[in-house]
């Protein structure tokens, strides 16, 4: 048993999966667009939290809002289920198929032997696609990869019923009912919105271009503060989250670009096309910073001056960056 | 970042398994989709956090050859788990697996125990018990 799915590879996984899920189901919507209408972007830098000794940086909203934004924004009704047991999961899965519905689930990348051996960590926000199953073994389309890829049941039990933080807990979704006509327009417009008023309004140090600013200040003290082994392990981590963990660059800079630049297509508006233009600068500066960083890193010294320049380098963004998004917050208030 | 700039460096982690999808412009500045096979600096960065992973395995091997710690704690660290995760994957708490990682309790486990951490580790008991294979493996 197989459904006919087409598979089209993206940066990131929950993008990808619904960009893939709903062409299956005739809404054809690219990955930049469902990132930019689903707000995914954001900064964070909560150092109050720590994953294995390491303050967590995102550049990203956390998992599953994604799509949870995209979905109110167009209209869209998703089923979602989760499960105790591994079997119920299972057949669910199995009832799901033979129906002919491609079903996105929550899985951990540790389990996906398809994935290069240096990318499985214990990440279990992972979002994949089973599209069918031929002699007992399930077809996969992981958006990241560029063809659809198989795994036994074992290993999709293992990585459904991951354990750890978050726990997938099996969970599974699939659209049950898409508009033929969805309101682009305007759920264009709530997105940039959200976004634009997320990276410059929010009243805290910690989130959006005003914690670029804070960690810009924090980084250049790390050496002195943590020391040279920690320093970079810390720094390593921040180019990890940039630009390793699907975010087609610079942070997701170059998707919401990529956005902003669609958007003007769809909106015929220029201010748009402009702005994505301003934020691919900013995106090349995060590059630049990477770049840099990754060279501190090779080299194992953290003298003070280089995180000292690397945290001006930052800075110069944040500030850039606020600009940007200022812009683009007055003109999606005027909407 | 244009079109032509995106990195296609062969030094990378990603066993010609993986191109990654990247967002570049084009002259006038508008996106396209390219694939990189990878880029030097997020090498640099991943290498480095195996490397840290790396060293705490060596580290357990060392503990658990010398009998300071059961062959668990190895095969936790090898996993990449921390303990209330391999708590929460063989049915019990945090502080039974601290003990279990001591050779003394891990010696008087029952069976089924045993055999719930080998399959949480996908390795048989034997692997799991038999300390040797670790001498071995370097």
């Amino acid at each position: 048993m197989s459904i006919a799915f087409t598979h089209k590879q993206s940066a990131h996984c929950e993008n990808g999966v619904v960009s893939n899920l709903l062409r299956f189901h005739g809404m054809e919507v690219d990955e930049p667009l469902v990132f930019g209408i689903g707000s995914g972007l954001l900064f964070s830098y909560l150092p109050f939290i720590r994953l294995n000794g390491i303050p967590v940086v995102s550049y990203r909203i956390w998992p599953g809002q994604i799509f949870k934004r995209f979905s109110n924004r167009t209209g869209i009704k998703i089923e979602r289920q989760k499960f105790s047991s591994t079997k119920t999961a299972m057949d669910a899965l199995d009832r799901q198929l033979d129906k002919g519905q491609p079903v996105g689930m929550l899985t951990s990348v540790f389990y996906l032997d398809y994935l290069p051996a240096a990318y499985r960590f214990h990440f279990n926000a992972h979002n994949i696609i089973v599209f069918g199953k031929e002699n007992g073994r399930y077809q996969v389309s992981d958006p990241i990869m560029e063809y659809t890829t198989e795994l036994s049941y074992e290993d999709l039990v293992r990585a459904r019923f991951a354990k750890g933080m978050p726990e997938p807990s099996g969970r599974m979704y699939y659209p049950v009912q898409v508009p033929a006509h969805a309101d682009f327009e305007k759920a264009i417009w709530t997105g940039i919105k959200q976004t634009s008023h997320d990276m410059t309004q929010i009243p805290m140090p910690l989130i959006g271009t005003k914690g670029m600013k804070y960690l810009s200040k924090r980084l250049r003290k790390w050496p002195e503060r943590i020391g040279n082994r920690k320093a970079i392990l810390w720094l390593g981590n921040m180019i990890r989250m940039q630009e390793e963990i699907g975010t087609g660059g610079a942070g997701f800079r170059f998707i919401y670009a990529a956005f902003l630049d669609q958007a003007s297509a769809r909106l015929k508006n220029d201010a748009l096309f402009e702005l994505s233009k301003k934020l691919t600068q900013s995106g090349d500066q995060l590059r630049e910073i990477a770049y840099y960083a990754g060279r501190v890193c090779k080299s194992r010294t953290s003298d003070i001056k280089s995180f000292g320049e690397l945290g001006d380098m930052l800075e110069r963004t944040a500030a850039f960056e606020h600009e940007v998004f200022s812009e683009l917050y007055q003109l999606s208030k005027s909407r | 970042m244009k079109e032509n700039q995106v990195p296609q460096d062969e030094e990378n982690l990603n066993e010609g398994k993986l191109a990654k999808l990247y967002y570049a412009t084009d002259d006038k500045g508008h996106y396209l989709k390219v694939n990189s096979i990878g880029w030097e600096p997020e090498t640099v960065a991943m290498q480095q956090a195996w490397e840290v992973v790396n060293a705490e395995v060596e580290e357990a091997r060392e503990k658990v050859l010398s009998g300071k710690a059961s062959p668990i704690l190895f095969y936790l660290k090898k996993n990449i788990m921390n303990v209330p995760m391999l708590a929460s994957y063989v049915g019990t708490i945090s502080p039974m697996v601290r003990l279990h990682m001591i050779p003394f309790f891990f010696h008087r486990l029952s069976d089924k125990m045993k055999a719930k951490y080998a399959a949480t580790f996908r390795i048989s008991v034997e692997e799991l018990t038999d300390i040797t294979d670790l001498k071995k493996q370097s």
